[in-house]
């Protein structure tokens, strides 16, 4: 077989290579790269016209001196020229250096439309493939304009040639991706399907490829594909070794078409059609039953193409989750996978596992293989495969096992690598909590992982613990004494001092009775802490403090003088000074009465969705159990919202020194993920100084927006969650919006709460506030069924530029939703810019083994970032005449939907967020409103007049902002409501 | 950062859009000198300097002990070493690893029959055939073409012409 032979044809070209190789330094490299651009642009200046060979030449080496890093501004026209060569290896070149350097000149792309389609017209099949790389190369949008329409032609062609059939079809994939609306379906797609049964493998290799991308989309469109498919992987399972000649490797007949095929057919539940359910089984089953055989070759390529196959058929099993008897197969295939000598195999059976053990059929199964997933936990070498483990064994572990699992996973996180220990930390709280059957064991654990990796606890963590201990009153004398002996430690993590003055500040009096850990023993423990704390937990600790007046009277003398420091009174730290001036003050003012009434033990926190807590009360009788379901399935029967409300008596209990304990006012520590600040900085706003007004009740605002903040985590998965701004699908995944999604976002244009969604599967509530470019939004997916949802993935998505616009940043929720059950996830909203167009929300779960999908409008537009601007009438004319370019006002004039109600109007239009200006207009009955809409970027200022005809039944709605598309995007969403 | 296996989809990186199943290939040799970089992805200059960087970083640390695959980003990299180059392929977390794998030994057995016992200074002379060879193996970030043999003949029809 003849082959290639050094820079072969272009002389010129390997001298160049060869100089540079020889360069002793980079100024040397860069000397020489000069002089060869030099000559170059002299040779294509110059007056001789070029022949083809050198042009290729120049152009070659330009491209060389490009891929080395170096700018080439020089040379695009004649790269172009080269595409109209008909010389294949001048056209190549041309094309290369076309689809290399497009990025960095878009320009480009324009001038080489015209060769393109003459090569795409050519009948010669290598210059076609020619065209249908570059094109799949660019895959910009003007590239689907220009030629969209055109490749499904080429494609479905009977003359068309098997390697040109190929390119075709991940060409039109490749634009189908970039631009799914430039490709029209048609005729052809029925053609495409039935390319699955090609003589040519890799035809069908690339078909397949194409299909499992339309499919998805279009899933009713494609169905006939699956008994084509099903065929097709029978066909290659069952034919022998070497059947298949040239698409055998390593004595596996097809590897790569069969797992392309067993992906293709996870895009649909299993098949209805009986025959071809029983032939996909069987298949299946040879493929299982070829793992047991001895191996054909000692080469691990034939292993691993033939596992190829293996794991890709046990993934369509997990799939399916509907055959009980491959399941328990492939979990007894990945078992003895998990001792293999491979790490390979090792990893991918771990992995592969962690799927079997969430399915019912299966986890029995798995839970088989926990003393060799511990083993590998210990001993693995590779850090990847000890966190496979552990996710296997978070994923394995249920009541039976849980006291083995949370132990093994403590030992391991004294010794596991500092890139997973917050992970494991996560992972043993979760499992602590979900599984605990005394609290005892889950403070111990919970004060276990502070005390092993104290670095790592984040802040849910400790949180949860307290929350629990405060709702718990079982567990409240344990948990004094246990943090007290915590803390006896010489050194003990910042954490566990938070922990212990928070616990020993509500609860200390229950350990105070023993002269070991008397009073004073309690207080001088802690404060021997405090010099060596952050500023966080000193301000903790002043409430504890001053929890301690009015728990032990006998501290006060000691404790007042604390307070009373020069350290205290005048410390450089606000929040600290703050705290000590407003504490003295209270201890020294305050009768007893007042001081028990202002620092009355917290309330239980109120146990909203936090789905773990409900599944421990549930054990705790049968009567407990019946009546939180009851008002689970009450809640999201009739009112969404209503469930996640604390009952009336938990708002107004809170004593405020859920202030004075600081969490609130506790900044979050710097290591906390930047995307929290949003929601930090929306709280702030909202948050007095936390001793300020120690007496008042909270305002119904206030007790909304406490719902909002951080310190209870209401969820436990939340615990895993983390903002996933960038894993959001890209626009082509998820199908369009719901018929009625612009009706529902109507409804939400002046309003932040109510039902967004319900359908007879599922409800989605919304329950939103917003301040200045900032908002938080909770939704709550309420599962309307008795059967639980799986695999349910909400997530939101920026269509086109919206993500410069507006940044989102989500929690992921949970992916199993149980009957009757609601999740419920947290938005953090940042208007960036002024926007258009609404973010969409794509809800994604399996009903009963059925994928469902939907697609809504989330209720943010852009009147949320209102700011309401009060103005007297002379202002608001002045400033009205101050907009009067044309552009800047919008105008429309439309008929009334709703009756024409003056109270009813005046609510929308506050609930629209401009300020209603009274007295301004001469025209009682018109409405005048004003405001400011903040973005990060810029403030537009927006004035509304809304003028009521009555008789007519009509509105005339003017808005006037300072930006042209504002003003009519404004008056658009507006004039809908009335 | 919290890289649950189970739950790869949303583990935080800045790769942004969804467009192809591979990402990119990647082939470096020790030193992190590239040898070649095709991207299925719209990246700019900078991010793509700053993506073979670490990549680099995060392969050549591992030993042969190790798995032939590493979380990415949100992605994930399967790759296979070859004497003194690290082919790289970069692909979604559910692809199937070993499939990607072969598809690297397949490949490079192809550059191996191609050049006649390929080595790393072929790629650097050849570095505009290369790329021909890719795009016969893998087109639109999907495998295209498997048989070795069919390459081949497509290789050399094509390494005859003018």
């Amino acid at each position: 077989m003849p082959a290639v032979s050094k820079g072969d044809g272009m002389r010129g070209l390997a001298v160049f290579i060869s100089d540079i190789r020889n360069c002793k330094s980079k100024e040397a490299e860069i000397k020489r790269i000069n002089k060869e651009l030099a000559n170059i642009r002299s040779k294509f200046k110059g007056d001789k016209a070029l022949d083809g060979y050198s042009k290729k030449k120049y152009v070659c080496k330009l491209l060389f001196i490009f891929l080395l890093g170096h700018d080439i501004d020089f040379g695009h026209m004649e790269a172009v020229n080269l595409l109209s060569s008909n010389k294949y290896t001048e056209k190549q070149i041309g094309y290369l250096f076309i689809s290399v350097l497009v990025n960095s000149n878009s320009e480009l792309i324009r001038l080489i439309n015209n060769a393109i389609k003459n090569d795409l017209a050519s009948r010669n099949p290598t210059f076609m493939c020619l065209a249908l790389h570059c094109i799949a190369n660019v895959g910009s949008r003007e590239m689907g304009e220009a030629f969209a329409a055109d490749i499904p032609r080429i494609l479905v062609a009977g003359d068309s040639m098997d390697s040109v059939k190929q390119s075709a079809a991940l060409c039109l994939l490749r634009l189908y991706k970039a631009s799914p609306d430039l490709v029209p379906m048609g005729e052809w797609t029925a053609r495409v399907v039935h390319l699955l049964n090609d003589q040519h493998m890799g035809v069908v290799t690339a078909a397949v490829s194409l299909i499992t991308c339309l499919c998805k989309k279009n899933p009713d469109d494609f169905k006939t594909c699956i008994s084509l498919a099903v065929s097709r992987l029978s066909r290659i399972v069952s034919s022998a070794s070497t059947d298949l000649q040239d698409y055998t490797y390593y004595f596996v007949p097809a590897p790569w078409l069969s797992v392309k095929l067993l992906r293709l057919l996870q895009c649909y539940p299993p098949p209805e059609d009986a025959a071809v359910k029983g032939r996909l089984v069987e298949s299946l089953e040879t493929v299982l039953n070829k793992a047991q055989e001895p191996p054909k070759s000692k080469k691990v390529q034939h292993s691993n193409a033939k596992n190829a196959i293996l794991f890709e058929t046990i993934s369509l099993i997990i799939h399916y989750d509907s055959e009980p008897n491959l399941l328990v197969r492939a979990c007894n295939q990945l078992g003895q996978f998990l001792q293999h000598r491979e790490t390979n195999l090792r990893y991918l059976a771990l992995e592969s596992m962690c799927t079997l053990a969430s399915s019912e059929f299966s986890h029995e199964a798995v839970k088989t293989h926990i003393d060799t997933v511990i083993n590998a936990l210990k001993t693995e070498r590779d850090v990847s495969v000890r966190q496979r483990a552990a996710d296997l064994l978070y994923a394995m572990c249920d009541r039976s096992n849980a006291k083995q699992i949370v132990s093994e996973m403590l030992r391991y996180l004294e010794t596991a690598d500092y890139a997973i220990r917050e992970e494991i930390v996560l992972k043993v709280a979760i499992l602590a909590e979900k599984y605990a059957v005394d609290y005892s064991w889950y403070v111990d654990t919970i004060l276990n992982l502070i005390r092993i990796a104290g670095d790592y606890v984040s802040e849910e963590v400790w949180y949860r613990v307290l929350q629990i201990v405060t709702n718990r009153d079982d567990v409240q004398g344990y948990a004094a004494k246990t943090v007290f002996e915590a803390l006896q430690a010489p050194a003990c993590h910042e954490n566990m001092v938070k922990v212990g003055g928070y616990i020993l500040g509500e609860f200390g009096n229950l350990i105070a009775g023993d002269p070991r850990s008397s009073p004073p023993v309690q207080f001088s423990l802690l404060h021997s802490k405090f010099h060596l704390c952050s500023v966080a937990t000193r301000a903790l600790l002043l409430s504890t403090y001053i929890k301690f007046i009015n728990l032990f009277p006998e501290t006060k003398a000691t404790i007042q003088g604390v307070l009373r420091a020069g350290s205290q009174l005048r410390n450089a730290d606000v929040e600290l000074q703050q705290r000590a001036v407003e504490y003295l003050t209270l201890s020294s003012v305050a009768s007893t009465d007042v001081l028990a009434t202002v620092l009355e033990e917290m309330p239980p926190f109120p146990e909203r969705e936090s789905s773990i807590l409900a599944k421990l009360k549930r054990k705790k009788g049968p009567g407990a159990a019946s009546a939180l379901d009851d008002g689970r399935r009450d809640a999201s029967s009739s009112d969404i919202n209503g469930a996640v409300e604390p009952t009336p008596s938990t708002v107004s209990t809170p004593s405020p020194s859920a202030d004075l304990l600081g969490l609130r006012a506790a900044p979050p520590p710097a290591a906390a993920p930047a995307p929290a600040s949003a929601g930090n900085l929306l709280v702030d706003v909202f948050s007095d100084g936390p001793a300020a007004q120690p007496s008042l009740g909270p305002t119904p605002e206030e007790a909304f927006l406490s719902e909002l903040e951080p310190p209870a985590p209401e969820s436990p998965m939340a615990l895993l969650a983390d903002p996933a701004p960038a894993a959001d699908p890209g626009p082509e995944d998820i199908g369009p919006p719901v018929p009625e999604a612009d009706e529902l976002l109507n409804k939400f244009v002046c309003k932040n709460n109510g039902v967004l969604f319900e359908n007879q599967l599922l409800q989605i509530g919304v329950k939103s506030e917003f301040r200045q470019n900032l908002g938080r939004m909770y939704l709550f997916y309420g599962n309307k069924t008795s059967v639980q949802f799986q695999n349910f993935l909400p997530t939101v998505v920026h269509p086109g530029d919206l993500q410069t616009q507006l940044a989102v940043q989500t929690k992921r929720v949970a992916a199993q939703v149980d009957g009757g059950a609601q999740v419920q996830q947290v938005l953090n909203i940042e208007c960036l810019r002024d926007f258009l167009t609404p973010p969409l929300l794509s809800v994604r779960f399996r009903y009963g083994g059925a994928p469902q999908s939907l697609t809504l409008k989330l209720p943010v537009t852009i009147n949320k970032f209102f700011q309401p601007t009060e103005m007297a009438a002379q202002d608001f004319f002045q400033r009205w005449k101050q907009l009067s370019l044309p552009l800047q006002e919008a105008q429309k004039i439309f008929k009334a939907n709703h009756p024409m109600d003056a109270e009813v109007t005046k609510a929308k239009l506050l609930g629209f967020g401009s300020a209603l200006l009274d007295n301004v207009d001469p025209n009682p009955e018109n409405f005048v409103g004003a405001g400011i809409i903040q973005t990060k970027a810029l403030q537009v200022g927006c004035l509304l007049r809304l003028e009521p005809n009555a008789q007519a039944q009509m509105y005339r709605l003017t808005l006037r902002t300072s930006k042209e598309s504002v003003s009519r995007h404004l008056c658009e969403l507006l004039a809908q409501q009335f | 950062m919290v890289t649950g296996r189970a739950t790869p989809e949303t583990s935080r990186g800045r790769v942004h859009a969804q467009t192809a199943k591979i990402r990119f290939i990647l082939i470096q040799n020790r030193a992190g000198k590239t040898r070649l970089a095709k991207w299925y992805m719209q990246f700019d200059d900078d991010e793509k300097q700053k993506l073979i960087e670490e990549v680099h970083a995060v392969v050549t640390v591992r030993d042969a002990k190790h798995t032939n695959f590493v979380e990415f980003r949100n992605f994930k990299i399967i790759y296979r070493r070859y004497a003194g180059l690290y082919f790289c392929i970069c692909v979604d977390v559910s692809d199937n690893n070993l499939a990607y794998l072969e598809a690297i030994h397949n490949f490079v057995e192809v550059l191996n029959e191609y050049f006649h016992n390929v080595c790393e200074l072929d790629l650097v002379f050849n570095f505009y055939k290369v790329y021909t060879v890719v795009d016969e193996m893998f087109l639109a970030g999907e495998i295209r073409e498997t048989s070795q043999t069919k390459v081949l003949k497509q290789l050399l029809m094509l390494q005859s012409l003018e």
